[in-house]
């Protein structure tokens, strides 16, 4: 009784033998598997990229993350509350049921109940209501303007109705129940590539749809995916070297050069939209991690400035991250609506930095903790050593507490933000500088300000352009108003920004063409194999 | 004899119970689950509602009183990293860490013993002064460094062996086997290796050393003075001697093989329990992290239980000395 | 205790010197052991750099290859690791934390052992079948397995300020708490087997104190045994700190052990940076390698069943 993979594994190599022109395997390999089937269950970059190849959005975007037609053919604002979308006719399902009004509107339902991880998708651009206007029109209503309200839309995948229904899946896992939710391992999408079998943490295989609606324009020849996770960076980088591979990733950088060397491999390196940081506590009259007492040094700017100028950027960039990286003045990346190359990092000064400590008053330094995570970016714990190292020549200690993410994120992010001086990275969802004024530089309220501003900056003109920002329609406008906020907090050195980190993907010679998207999504359908 | 199975029931139930105890409290403490289980725009409201669903604010004994009721009725929970029942998720890393570690075992077992025994009957010779050291030298490396090393040697320079995963597998109901198909064997070859090196070392000294003492005694002496031949003394009678207490020491130090795969199958990427574990750890999976130590901890106590019962069973003479052994006097 | 100092210098100057001088092998592990304390105990003198003060690096000296290696200079002889630090200063400063961490953890163990071992084979009775009871279920799951328990206790405990600062003494106390029960069995073992001899019943009617009589009379004959399993378990404490280390529990990055080192090495196996792997692994394994054949050889001279 063979398992059925290896079944198709035999049919295909002997379709590959009969028709070499169509039938093409692609293995790959990235550090973790993807989550859960379900496309509502978690909020996590990898397994909604992966997810992508199965369902589909309203939206897509193209390998420059251009917003395209999808699911939706069409989009007009109605009214400035009021957006429009017709729906592509005649899309199937995998299981034979046609796309219609009612999956949208019934997944509309679906990713706001419990269980769900992808609440925001609606939620945050304020949607109130969702109306079936016919079979292939849908009616989104917002609560206010919302200029921005289908950016995040590509990873709101469109769930049949009737399949949810006949398996018993209309509500997402939740993770207080006691049985399997059937949509957990199962899917039934739109997309180029079906299901085909699950195995958890050791293998997922995809099969080409010979349906999918957009099959004539696809540039992809794979027939058949067999996505396997490798949490080991050496043993992930030595399965592709040894051939078992046709992609990999992440690479890390040090390891770049070896594959690059090794014949039959070659690294893509791209930028990744996310922008790495530091984050300090501007908020406590006293830090929990100092032996200044009485008083929080980091409150004074001059404090994180002599931080900031200590920094030698472009040192962590040739040694650390191996030229791989883009030392970045603010907290967006290129690519990033809002992103100005208008900003410039303030320039490597130690003596600068001397200087305005003992302004401050901290002319003989002071200690301070410092929190890192381990296994989270490329090279986390490495830069927060360099980082300690470049402090210590300023005279300030830090001592270093380096974790596994889990204990790292229990820890910084709210509520506990159990920290004094931290490194994270953001990737905004939504494209947009919105997202991470709002986010990291919003003075926290209850209402989701600032959710993930751990060091609880506070600058009231920022978050009343932030809000202007969030319902200006004008486009012209809107960017005045970013770059004014950006400036703004700069100006304040509210955070410590580092560099953009770059993308890093192994592949071999059997790939003659893939698509590396800054968001580090990778799609099948843009891959070519020889 | 049923009373000795009774107390020992009864004490592999305590030790069962503690285990459950320190897994499940310690587990408690590692990292937050709910930060691990909604992505980052999920706002502090929900993340509340969801701590308290979870019963994450209840009062630990009660926390525990559940998990104990929950086990006894075969319910280790669903998994929060994956949303599946963790039973089902250990069933399917079961047959992958079971069978490298009986590769492992009868691969230390195999080679093992032989060594042992050549080692024993010609001390002086320079082989048996290599393998000894030989043997030194591989416990004396780290196993995650002897795993990277052989992924490096035969697997990228030479490109002999597959650097990952069990290859291809062929399900016999439950049970999924690498074992039927050749790119399976050429897969464990490498982590069945380097997971036995350590055992092979223990027991070809452990035959070796019993072996040499064997040798020593009255009835082998004897059966030289009898005429018999070299052969048949060391195979027949000294060797057969020795392999009682082999057998069960490899058998107890199963247990141990299974609980060292954590690391072979994290280097190898072996879709074992241990793999599993130890991503439960990064993603602080209570549930998963909670249930794979009481499940090993039952490999143990089922192992000794047997291995204690037919202890008793099978040889007086050990009966007589377990029994001065543990002060019964 | 001077009755055991006896008992050890009788040993020392009799059978194991002479088995010890007859062993080339022995003699080649025990110079080397002593060149690994010397160089532990001496580090900050001999070492160029002190690689645990972050006010010496500098990144920019990051990868350097070995002086023989293209583009190598005597400043980092055996080349400088991904921070700056420079390999050799930093081998011996981490030799002095696997040393530190496994003398300490063995020491626990051994006080441990031998105090319950005596206790147990003395006094008997209740106390002994607790105490094997433990050790018997102890004795069943894997060292490695109860370190990784005690240390995740500890870390949950500890409040996280501190667990950099007491990352020795938690992993001191876990390898420590799991190694006890070689020790406690032997003990109790040659104590029951003691306490039957006419000296200890002398001893006793005499109306010496029980403690007095187990450290005075008993103890010292069980010392061969003792030195047997404190040097094999040196040996495996060592290695137990570099994979807790390799598992992410052992001591911090910045201030590294062997088996930190080689654990961050790894990272670059593949990168053609092998230096910085290879060194502290190899002092790593020539160590190990070395105890071990000390506690073969120690095995093989106190057991006169083999000689």
């Amino acid at each position: 009784m063979l398992r059925t993979t290896a079944i198709v594994a035999a049919s295909a190599t002997i379709l590959a033998a009969s028709l070499p022109a169509h039938a093409k395997d692609f293995r790959f390999a990235f550090q973790a598997d993807a989550n859960s089937m379900d496309p509502y269950n978690v909020n996590e970059s990898f397994t909604l990229g992966f997810q992508g190849n199965i369902y589909e959005g309203l939206v897509g975007r193209g390998p420059a993350l251009d917003i395209l037609p999808s699911l939706a053919t069409e989009w007009s604002v109605e009214e400035p509350t009021r957006w429009r979308f017709k729906l592509r006719q005649g899309v199937k399902y995998h299981d034979g049921r046609s796309f219609t009004a009612d999956d949208v509107v019934f997944s509309a339902e679906r990713v706001q109940k419990e269980g769900s991880d992808l609440k925001a998708r609606l939620a945050t651009p304020g949607v109130v209501d969702v109306i079936k206007i016919d079979d292939y029109t849908v009616d989104f209503v917002t609560a206010k303007p919302n200029p921005i309200l289908h950016v995040e839309w590509e990873t709101w995948s469109i769930i049949s109705k009737g399949w949810a229904e006949e398996h018993n899946a209309t509500d997402p896992q939740a993770v207080t129940g006691s049985e399997e939710n059937y949509a957990t391992r199962n899917a039934n999408g739109t997309g180029p590539y079906i299901l085909e079998s699950r195995e958890v943490d050791v293998r997922t295989v995809l099969r080409e749809n010979p349906d999918w609606w957009d099959r004539a324009n696809k540039r992809g020849n794979v027939t058949r995916v067999v996505m396997t996770p490798i949490g080991t960076d050496a043993t992930r980088v030595a399965a592709l070297l040894s051939g078992e591979l046709d992609l990999a990733y992440p690479i890390s950088v040090q390891d770049i050069e070896r594959v690059n060397r090794t014949a039959g491999t070659r690294v893509l390196v791209g930028p990744e939209l996310r922008t790495i940081y530091l984050g300090m506590d501007q908020f406590r009259d006293e830090l929990l991690y100092s032996n200044v007492k009485g008083t929080n040094p980091l409150k004074d700017k001059r404090v994180r400035q002599a931080m900031y100028q200590a920094i030698d950027i472009e040192a962590i960039k040739s040694k650390v991250m191996r030229g791989l990286s883009n030392p970045s003045a603010m907290m967006v990346g290129p690519g990033i609506n809002g992103y100005s190359e208008k900003f410039k990092r303030l320039p490597y000064d130690p003596d600068a930095s001397r200087r305005l400590l003992s302004e401050a008053g901290y002319g003989d330094g002071f200690e301070i903790g410092m929190d890192c995570p381990n296994n989270r970016y490329v090279n986390d714990e490495t830069i927060c050593q360099a980082f300690v190292s470049m402090m210590a020549r300023i005279g300030i200690k830090v001592d270093l507490n380096a974790q596994p993410r889990s204990q790292y994120f229990a820890k910084v992010l709210a509520p506990k933000m159990d920290t004094s001086l931290f490194l994270l990275g953001w990737t905004p969802g939504s494209y947009d500088s919105h997202n991470p004024l709002f986010l990291l530089h919003g003075c926290q309220n209850d209402s989701g300000n600032g959710q993930f501003n751990l060091g609880r900056y506070c600058n009231p003109e920022v978050d009343a352009l932030t809000s202007q920002i969030l319902s200006e329609t004008d486009t012209d406008k809107r960017n005045a108003l970013i770059e004014q906020a950006w400036t703004k907090t700069i100006d304040d050195v509210a955070y410590l920004p580092l560099h953009q980190q770059a993308l890093a993907w192994g592949i071999s010679d059997g790939v003659a063409d893939i698509a590396q998207r800054a968001d580090n999504v990778f799609h099948v359908r843009h891959v070519v194999m020889k | 004899m049923i009373a000795l199975v009774i107390r020992r029931l009864l004490q592999s139930v305590a030790v069962m119970l503690a285990v459950a105890l320190i897994a499940f409290s310690l587990f408690r403490f590692v990292g937050d689950p709910v930060a691990q289980m909604v992505g980052q725009e999920t706002t502090l409201q929900q993340r509340a509602e969801l701590r308290e669903q979870l019963g994450l604010n209840d009062p630990m004994p009660i926390q525990f009183a559940r998990y104990v009721r929950n086990i006894a009725q075969g319910e280790f929970g669903i998994s929060y990293r994956l949303g599946r029942p963790v039973h089902q998720l250990l069933g399917e890393r079961l047959p992958a860490t079971l069978e490298l570690s009986l590769v492992a075992a009868l691969f230390a077992l195999l080679v093992g013993v032989p060594m042992g025994v050549y080692t024993a009957l010609y001390p002086q010779r320079w082989l048996s002064r290599a393998f000894l050291t030989l043997s030194l030298v591989g416990i004396s490396l780290p196993t995650f460094l002897i795993g990277i090393l052989l992924i490096l040697v035969f697997g990228v320079v030479l490109g002999w062996l597959p650097t990952f995963g069990r290859g291809e597998v062929v399900d016999i109901g439950f049970w999924s086997t690498g074992l039927l198909s050749a790119s399976g064997w050429r897969s464990i070859i490498m982590p069945a290796f380097t997971l036995g090196m350590f055992q092979l070392t223990l027991i070809m000294r452990l035959v070796r050393s019993e072996m040499l003492e064997v040798l020593r005694t009255d009835y082998i002496k004897f059966a030289r003075a009898r005429g018999l031949r070299a052969r048949t003394i060391n195979f027949r009678h000294a060797l057969k001697n020795t392999l009682v207490p082999v057998i069960t020491i490899t058998g107890l130090q199963l247990g141990a093989i299974i609980a060292f795969a954590i690391i072979t199958e994290s280097v190898f990427q072996w879709p074992g329990m241990g793999l599993l574990f130890l991503q439960a750890i990064q993603f602080a999976d209570i549930p998963v992290m909670a249930s794979y130590l009481v499940l090993i901890s039952l490999f143990f106590v089922i192992i000794n239980l047997v291995v204690d019962v037919l202890y008793h069973v099978v040889d007086p003479r050990l009966r007589a000395e377990r029994a001065v052994a543990m002060g019964n006097r | 205790m001077s009755a055991g100092g006896e008992t050890v210098r009788r040993l020392l100057d009799n059978d194991l010197a002479y088995s010890f001088r007859r062993s080339p092998v022995t003699v080649v592990a025990g110079v080397v052991t002593a060149i690994f304390l010397m160089a532990a105990l001496f580090a900050p003198w001999i070492a160029p750099q002190d690689p645990f003060d972050p006010a010496n690096l500098d990144l920019l000296d990051a990868f350097a290859a070995p002086v023989w290696s293209d583009g190598g200079s005597w400043r980092f002889w055996l080349g400088s690791d991904d921070q700056g630090r420079d390999i050799f200063s930093t081998i011996l400063y981490g030799l002095r934390i696997s040393l530190l961490v496994g003398f300490a953890a063995v020491a626990f163990s051994m006080i441990l052992g031998v105090g319950l071992g005596l206790i147990a084979g003395y006094v008997g009775g209740f106390a002994d079948s607790v105490i094997m009871r433990i050790a018997d279920v102890q004795l069943s799951f894997p060292a490695i397995l109860i370190a990784l328990l005690i240390n995740g206790i500890a870390r949950a405990i500890l409040p996280r300020a501190s667990v950099e600062d007491l990352a020795v003494p938690v992993l001191v106390l876990s390898i420590g708490l799991s190694g006890w029960v070689n020790f406690a069995r032997t003990v109790r073992g040659s104590t029951l087997v003691e306490r039957g001899k006419e000296y200890v019943q002398a001893a006793r009617v005499i109306g010496r104190p029980t403690w007095a009589i187990m450290l005075r009379h008993v103890l010292p004959n069980v010392m061969g045994p003792i030195l047997v399993i404190a040097t094999v378990s040196l040996a495996v404490a060592i290695l137990a700190e570099a994979t807790l280390s390799f598992l992410g529990v052992g001591v911090p990055a910045t201030q590294p052990s062997l088996g930190t080192l080689v654990n961050v090495g790894n990272n670059f196996l593949f990168s053609g940076e092998w230096w910085i792997v290879v060194f502290p692994g190899a002092a790593l394994a020539i160590l190990v390698l070395a105890v071990n054949l000390l506690g073969d050889w120690l095995r093989d001279a106190l057991n006169p069943r083999l000689r």
